[in-house]
């Protein structure tokens, strides 16, 4: 399957061009450029770790890119995402979200349902790539 | 009795009998407004005859403490503070008949905290059947920060939303389930699930959708959510099904949003039918429980839609936001329902801003600020499709939901191919934006171009792309206000 979390999931693949582009837009509106990874697909699962802290004072989308491809070579089984922040009064949160790098074979969910009475059910989804331990997910790492 | 000052001089202000509103104290052209007081723009329409001053201080007496005769119980109170004061009354140039935009003062004592039920019962309760009024509206309304902090707010905002989903930097993209009466159950839950697993973050109910014989509303609660939570598995991101819980009371209406709840929806609605107290306490609710609150305006344009009697949809997207629904409709400006863009601008304005200065092109009349209460979530609907997004995104922006019904389900190959289309579409849009190209003259070669891995997006420009909904608003602002005061 394909994991259609953040903006563009629905485009072909950004290029290298393509990412700068975007981080040069939050760079223009002011915006820190965060990286971060996971490989833990769960769409709840808020929490990717930080690569490094926030870049706040990032002037060129360059630097961003380098990062991008750092966290990229070091972890090639894993998503990686780019978010831009907007610290403004009244937003203080992320102002664009997009997937930069995913692992090979995604194999997907597996939606457990529990059955209650009244044809009541409890739904619960899992990522299939969570039933082995951290680091050994996605094949090669 | 002949004493008291409050009158012109030459007819005791006391005097038991009928004496002009003017001559009450309701005229008060040298009135400073004070910044807790909540201002509004009446636009009046007097009978022949009727002194437009006398008809503004008719409105404001009526909407505060008059009568239509002299009370010696005035006397019992320090009156001045609570009669509601016309402080200025300007002609709207090339009306026939005249109309006049009068502007009144309330002083913050005449409002309960935290009721839209007693604001409106106050300031539209009693003046719009007066008869020395052809027509009347209510134009827009200053609610100072003071009165705003007694309203809880939407029950989570546009922030905490994104948050929830896990959605940024976009539209979201929903649809409302097609066709809303007469399908079973499952087979509407079919649809909803169609529509997310394309690419849809939410699918709605209609206004109508209730619970009627053929389609039950527990029935529908666990269909539909069925439909969710596979949409979830096939996609990998938070989806949800608007699942409507008006009701012919509120015991019902919490009862279904409880089921809701159970199921693991993200998002429930309600439909402005149910009345300002119930959707406070729906508000309530929704923040209590960590859910979002949908608001469709169902019935809104029996009054807001005539330009010179009612209520201006302005106004009501901002009690909207007060009493604290998460989303509400506020027109599409391309699509097929009433909605000239200017105006429209300033709904999205008044809901999504912090501070929304006065506009007389947005028809905003009053400066506006908002003390960081969170914005609503506008949502467009009604005839809009993929081949209008450069549009759509030029006219209404990112914070918006993007409601593609009869673009999605109509789709010649299939409603989760429609959904395809719409997603790809938009990010394509978002894409272009961001990179800095002029999408709005661009927007069809953008469109093409991402055409060309979509084949999905494709066909929709090939049904969809030249159609067009080309009327004239009934309901568009003056733009040129005349700060001249008649005398």
């Amino acid at each position: 399957m394909h994991i259609t979390q953040g903006t563009f999931s629905y485009l072909d693949e950004l290029n290298d061009e393509e990412i700068s582009a975007q981080i040069q837009y939050g760079i223009d509106n002011g915006w820190a450029v965060a990286i971060e990874f996971t490989d833990e697909p769960h769409p709840r699962n808020v929490y990717w770790e930080m690569w490094g802290m926030p870049m706040f004072d990032i002037e060129h989308s360059a630097e961003g890119l380098k990062e991008v491809n750092r966290c990229r070579s070091a972890f090639p089984d894993s998503y990686v995402r780019v978010s831009l922040y907007n610290a403004a009064l009244t937003k203080q949160t992320t102002a664009l979200q997009f997937m930069v790098h995913r692992p090979q074979d995604e194999p997907g969910f597996r939606l457990r349902r529990q059955e209650g009475p009244n044809r009541q059910i409890r739904y619960t989804l899992e990522p299939y790539a969570t039933d082995k331990p951290r680091g050994e997910r996605y094949g090669r790492s | 009795m002949a004493t008291g000052s409050d009158g012109d001089g030459q007819r005791p202000r006391w005097l038991s009998g009928v004496i002009p509103y003017k001559e009450m104290g309701y005229w008060k052209p040298d009135y400073e407004p004070r910044d807790s007081d909540i201002l509004v723009a009446f636009r009046l329409t007097p009978q022949p005859q009727v002194d437009p001053e006398e008809a503004g201080a008719a409105v404001a007496g009526e909407s505060s403490t008059a009568t239509w005769t002299v009370v010696w119980t005035d006397r019992l109170t320090a009156h001045d503070n609570y009669q509601a004061k016309c402080y200025k009354v300007v002609p709207v140039p090339d009306t026939d008949p005249p109309q006049y935009i009068a502007y009144i003062a309330y002083a913050l004592d005449l409002f309960e905290e935290g009721s839209i039920a007693n604001l409106t019962s106050s300031i539209i309760g009693n003046v719009f059947g007066f008869k020395a009024l052809k027509a009347l509206r209510l134009e827009d309304m200053r609610i100072p920060r003071e009165y705003l902090k007694t309203f809880q707010g939407p029950a989570h905002g546009i922030v905490v939303e994104r948050e929830m989903l896990n959605k940024y930097g976009r539209p979201l993209l929903g649809a409302t389930n097609k066709p809303k009466l007469g399908m079973s159950p499952r087979n509407y839950g079919r649809v909803v699930y169609e529509a997310l697993r394309g690419g849809l973050d939410f699918v709605k109910d209609d206004e109508n959708t209730n619970s009627q014989n053929f389609n039950r509303w527990r029935d529908r609660y666990l269909y539909c959510m069925e439909a969710v939570h596979r949409a979830e598995e096939r996609t990998g991101e938070i989806k949800g099904h608007y699942l409507n819980v008006t009701a012919g009371s509120m015991e019902e209406m919490y009862e279904r949003a409880e089921f809701a709840k159970e199921l693991g929806s993200v998002i429930v609605m309600i439909d402005l039918t149910v009345g300002f107290t119930a959707m406070q306490s729906m508000a309530k609710w929704a923040r209590a429980n960590g859910m979002i609150l949908h608001l469709h305006r169902a019935g809104h344009s029996t009054y807001t839609r005539q330009k010179n009697h009612g209520v201006n949809f302005r106004v009501l997207a901002k009690w909207c936001r007060m009493i604290g629904v998460d989303h509400i409709h506020a027109g599409t400006v391309v699509g097929k329902l009433e909605g000239d863009p200017n105006s429209i601008k300033g709904y999205y304005d008044t809901l999504r801003e912090d501070i929304v200065p006065a506009d007389p092109v947005k028809g905003i009349y009053f400066d506006q600020d908002w003390g960081h209460m969170p914005g609503v979530m506008p949502a467009a609907s009604g005839g809009i499709h993929a081949g209008q997004m450069h549009q759509l995104l030029g006219y209404l922006g990112e914070d918006v939901i993007l409601q593609f019904g009869g673009g999605t389900i109509g789709h010649p190959t299939g409603v989760s191919a429609g959904a395809t289309a719409n997603r790809v579409a938009v990010e394509a849009m978002i894409k272009a934006r961001n990179e800095g190209r002029d999408y709005l003259k661009e927007g069809r070669d953008i469109l093409k171009e991402a055409a060309k891995r979509s084949p999905e997006l494709q066909s929709a420009l090939d049904v969809w792309g030249d159609v067009t909904f080309e009327f004239e608003s009934t309901d568009v602002p003056d733009v040129v206000e005349t700060p001249t005061p008649i005398s």
